[in-house]
């Protein structure tokens, strides 16, 4: 992580505890968002009560459809996945998908990750599209099943709990050779949509691709974040979600939480190692370790994180 | 709009489909001679990225990478669809002029079309 010089944390004594491979669960703890490592949650009931009442899991990039090396099995780790969500303690409120959901776009990978998700106890949730979701020449594969919500234009609000979720389309119009992009009539919404939101009211805002730049040449970015951004600093807690690159990196500005989550399918290169952003191929043994869990730990100011990596192997 | 898309075992059956929109997913043959019409995807990049045909002439796209990766026009002309590993696909060019592309899952790859 070398993002600790913008740290900062609301309180002194943040700890944030982020996880992948498994998914990612938010905790609303003393108005501060929480990431908690879901297998601990899983196994340890008591931690898990201290957080308060898990407020919602993050899933992203599951893939279905994918069968290369990198993990031929990757129906088997969503299903794991799933198993862990379903034995935690306390079930979440709410499900987010943020994308990629599957790898190439075909109706009966949709059809399965629907019957995948199916088992999951949580029933309510919230998915945005990946680039893999849009790849069909006519775009309706996805909107056709998670259109609803936002009336088939991929952006949408909603509350839950006191907070107010924001999910986001940045997949559509790319630029060429550029990065992903909001455009003008989603952000003219999203003014509208926060217009009179009081600034104590917990945002959270999820997207597929990053909305902050982690690594431009490979896309790791959107184009246009900046007046998503502008907007959204006056708020006292805003936690902003995205998957796209298999693996965390987070970062704390001021008030706001940037975390990328991991990937339920395949790990991917870290930024700039390799040809491009294409699935890390793995000795088979080594996967369980690469979609293990990292956790992630801000602590006292002034900030710094500390990383540690727990592996499920 | 008229589009064939599927699995074949020669684009240029498929690609004989429609006098204008001839498009098609197919699996690229292994003892085929060099395509001067051939675009491979390789290693997250066209190759070659721009190339220069006669107006009537097919252009197939040959996915090698382990990503998939999906050509779409840049007005909109034809649009691939995600071709997976060693999967194509096919645009006939009709009429002369410049046509750009790029890939809809990787924007960051780009290339042209010069038909005369």
């Amino acid at each position: 992580m070398s993002d600790d010089s913008s740290l900062q944390s609301r309180r002194n004594a943040l700890k944030c505890l982020a996880y992948g491979g498994a998914g990612t669960l938010f905790a609303l703890s003393g108005g501060v968002f929480t990431p908690i490592d879901l297998a601990m949650a899983a196994s340890d009931k008591q931690s898990a009560a201290k957080l308060g009442k898990p407020l919602f899991v993050q899933i992203s990039d599951t893939h279905i459809g994918f069968n290369k090396e990198a993990n031929p099995d990757v129906n088997g780790t969503l299903t794991q996945t799933i198993d862990i969500v379903n034995g935690m303690a306390e079930q979440p409120a709410l499900i987010i998908h943020t994308g990629d959901i599957t790898h190439l776009s075909k109706p009966a990978e949709f059809d399965l990750a629907q019957q995948l998700f199916s088992r999951l106890r949580t029933t309510e949730m919230h998915t945005v599209p990946g680039e893999h979701d849009t790849t069909d020449p006519t775009v309706t594969e996805y909107f056709n099943r998670f259109g609803k919500a936002s009336d088939n234009k991929g952006y949408y609000s909603f509350d839950h709990g006191g907070v107010h979720f924001v999910g986001l389309i940045n997949v559509l119009q790319f630029k060429p050779g550029g990065l992903g992009t909001l455009g003008a009539d989603q952000i003219a919404w999203l003014t509208a949509d926060l217009k009179g939101k009081s600034a104590s009211t917990p945002i959270v805002v999820f997207a597929h691709m990053p909305l902050w730049s982690i690594y431009e040449p490979w896309g790791w970015g959107t184009g246009d974040a900046d007046q998503l951004m502008s907007q959204l600093r006056r708020f006292g807690s805003v936690t902003v979600l995205n998957g796209h690159i298999h693996q965390i990196v987070q970062k704390v500005e001021g008030n706001m939480t940037f975390h990328t989550a991991r990937s339920t399918s395949y790990p991917q290169p870290v930024a700039g190692v390799g040809a491009g952003p294409g699935p890390l191929k793995v000795p088979s043994d080594e996967l369980p370790k690469m979609l293990g869990i990292t956790s992630v730990s801000v602590v006292k100011h002034p900030s710094s994180l500390s990383l540690d990596d727990k592996t499920l192997a | 709009m008229r589009m064939t898309v599927g699995r074949c075992r020669s684009w240029l059956t498929a690609a004989g489909v429609a006098a204008v929109w001839g498009i098609a997913l197919c699996t690229p043959s292994t003892a085929e001679t060099p395509d001067p019409n051939r675009i491979l995807v390789k290693d997250f990049m066209f190759m070659p990225n721009s190339l220069t045909v006669k107006a009537g002439s097919t252009v197939t796209w040959a996915n090698m990478d382990d990503e998939p990766h999906a050509v779409v026009s840049n007005t909109g002309l034809f649009r691939s669809g995600a071709m997976d590993t060693n999967e194509s696909f096919s645009f006939k060019f009709d009429t002369p002029g410049t046509y750009h592309f790029t890939c809809s899952i990787h924007p960051r790859m780009v290339g042209t079309i010069v038909v005369q």
